[in-house]
């Protein structure tokens, strides 16, 4: 899996540099999963305003509520959950995608025309990836902040003041780029192990489905294990 | 020229391949026919290295490609066009574009010559006015055309045809190999093609091989090979189920 991925950044270098495909798919990776961004973006942003105002209320520290939301979707919640929407909404249908070209002999046709397919294929999918994620995290983490002043400022009634003075004061530049150093990496995970998967599928009738659920399982549990190492590392 | 040299191939535990040798005549059709999972594609897929052996060699032009670089490798692959089972269009392309797709890769022809070839191989292969439509809008007869325009439109010297009238009816089948034959008499290329359709394939082929336990059991000139004496040859053309070869 490591020299794939290896193999794949070999490619990146080398000509012809598909710029068409890497523009294609940011658009496949970033605009396609935007509306699933918005929404889960918005709703984990109210729920954490909801949750928030109700125990911060028990301190009497509802002015708190803006930096305790900022922090959880700047450092975790922004990165993880928007690379989990990510990974179910493009990522699942990159490997599928890719599995299905490996079934249909689309892969070997490839080969025959003397076209590298981790070059045609995966290379730019890992480029787009990149770039993507840490776009769609920056929306997720404005979405969510939104919908949390939506709920603790517009229903609850926390000050509006209150709500940006804490988090202007609480929120660092650290906490920024370490969520969108997470997202990359997050990025290269999904692409990485979507890929994999996808030109690995067994092929025959489930070996398609089988990649998919894989990929999706791995990215999962891989995208948790990392973001424990990385906040670990950059506490 | 093509030769096959010792070729031997495992999966698991399965020997596929063991120790075919083969001589391919340059400009000729050659057929290799074997019963359903005897390794016919398994050994076209060794033609232009989509397979690696484990033992033996395939010569083309005299160089091993079993053994050449990934570079070297696709000057050779230049060489060949492939026809796969499922024809293997790219499902995300149209068929203009599929056509068009080895001539953008792997030439500087401007856009307008590009056209002009595309639209010559649809017309060829009957499918003018169909370039617009994608793969999954098409009949299965029209993505084994639209594949075999895709593989001749570099004119490569050398055609593999894995089963190219497989789950075509008799009149698609019949016109697939006849476009194959026309196709042959204008290009000149040299076929490889792997099929079980008995007796239609003979009609387009100049040599026929027959793969079987691992090995080439027979091979020879058509007409020769019609009236084979070895046993498992004539079993496998008469369709009898009793002889040396075991049906179930």
């Amino acid at each position: 899996m490591l020299l794939f991925l290896l193999s794949a950044f070999a490619w990146v270098f080398r000509p012809p540099t598909r710029f068409r495909l890497i523009i294609e798919n940011i658009r496949s990776i970033g605009v396609d999963s935007l509306s699933v961004v918005l929404l889960s973006g918005a709703f984990t942003g109210m729920v954490l305003g909801l949750q928030g105002y109700y125990s911060l209320r028990k301190f009497n520290a509802e002015s708190f509520l803006g930096s305790a939301v900022a922090l959880s979707l700047l450092r975790e919640l922004g990165p993880v959950l928007s690379a989990f929407m990510v990974t179910g909404r493009t990522g699942s249908a990159m490997a599928a995608e890719i599995g299905s070209m490996k079934v249909t002999e689309q892969i070997d046709a490839l080969y025959s025309m003397a076209i590298n397919p981790i070059q045609y294929l995966v290379s730019p999918r890992i480029i787009a990836g990149l770039v993507s994620m840490p776009l769609l995290t920056a929306i997720f983490d404005v979405v969510g902040i939104y919908g949390a002043y939506l709920i603790g400022v517009g229903l609850l009634g926390v000050s509006s003041g209150s709500y940006f003075a804490g988090m202007q004061s609480s929120v660092v530049f650290h906490d920024v780029w370490s969520g969108m150093l997470k997202s990359v990496s997050f990025g290269l995970i999904i692409t990485w192990v979507c890929c994999y998967k996808g030109f690995h599928a067994l092929p025959r009738a489930t070996g398609v489905g089988q990649a998919t659920t894989e990929s999706v399982v791995l990215c999962f549990v891989l995208i948790l294990i990392w973001d424990y190492f990385m906040t670990s590392v950059m506490l | 020229m093509i030769r096959v040299i010792d070729l031997h191939k495992s999966f698991g535990f399965q020997q596929v391949l063991k120790g075919v040798n083969l001589d391919l005549e340059t400009g000729k059709i050659t057929t290799i026919i074997g019963g359903s999972g005897s390794g016919k594609t398994v050994l076209l897929k060794h033609l232009n290295a989509l397979i690696l052996p484990d033992r033996g060699s395939v010569l083309v032009d005299g160089v091993d490609i079993t053994k050449i670089g990934e570079s070297a490798l696709n000057n050779i692959r230049q060489k060949f066009g492939v026809l796969f089972q499922g024809a293997a269009l790219l499902d995300s392309m149209t068929i203009y574009d599929n056509v068009a797709f080895p001539l953008r890769e792997k030439t500087k022809l401007s856009e307008d010559e590009i056209r002009r070839k595309v639209e010559q191989q649809l017309n060829h292969v009957g499918l003018q006015g169909a370039g617009y439509k994608y793969p999954d809008e098409v009949s299965g007869g029209m993505k084994k055309r639209a594949g075999l325009a895709r593989a001749l439109v570099m004119e490569p010297e050398i055609v593999l045809f894995d089963e190219p009238t497989t789950g075509l009816d008799p009149l698609l089948g019949k016109s697939i190999h006849q476009l194959i034959r026309k196709m042959h008499g204008a290009f000149g290329f040299t076929g490889v093609i792997v099929s079980h359709d008995i007796p239609e394939v003979f009609k387009i082929s100049d040599r026929v091989a027959m793969l079987a336990n691992g090995v080439i059991a027979e091979i020879g000139a058509t007409q020769e090979f019609l009236v084979s004496q070895n046993p498992i040859a004539r079993q496998f053309i008469r369709g009898e189920t009793e002889g040396p070869l075991t049906v179930l």
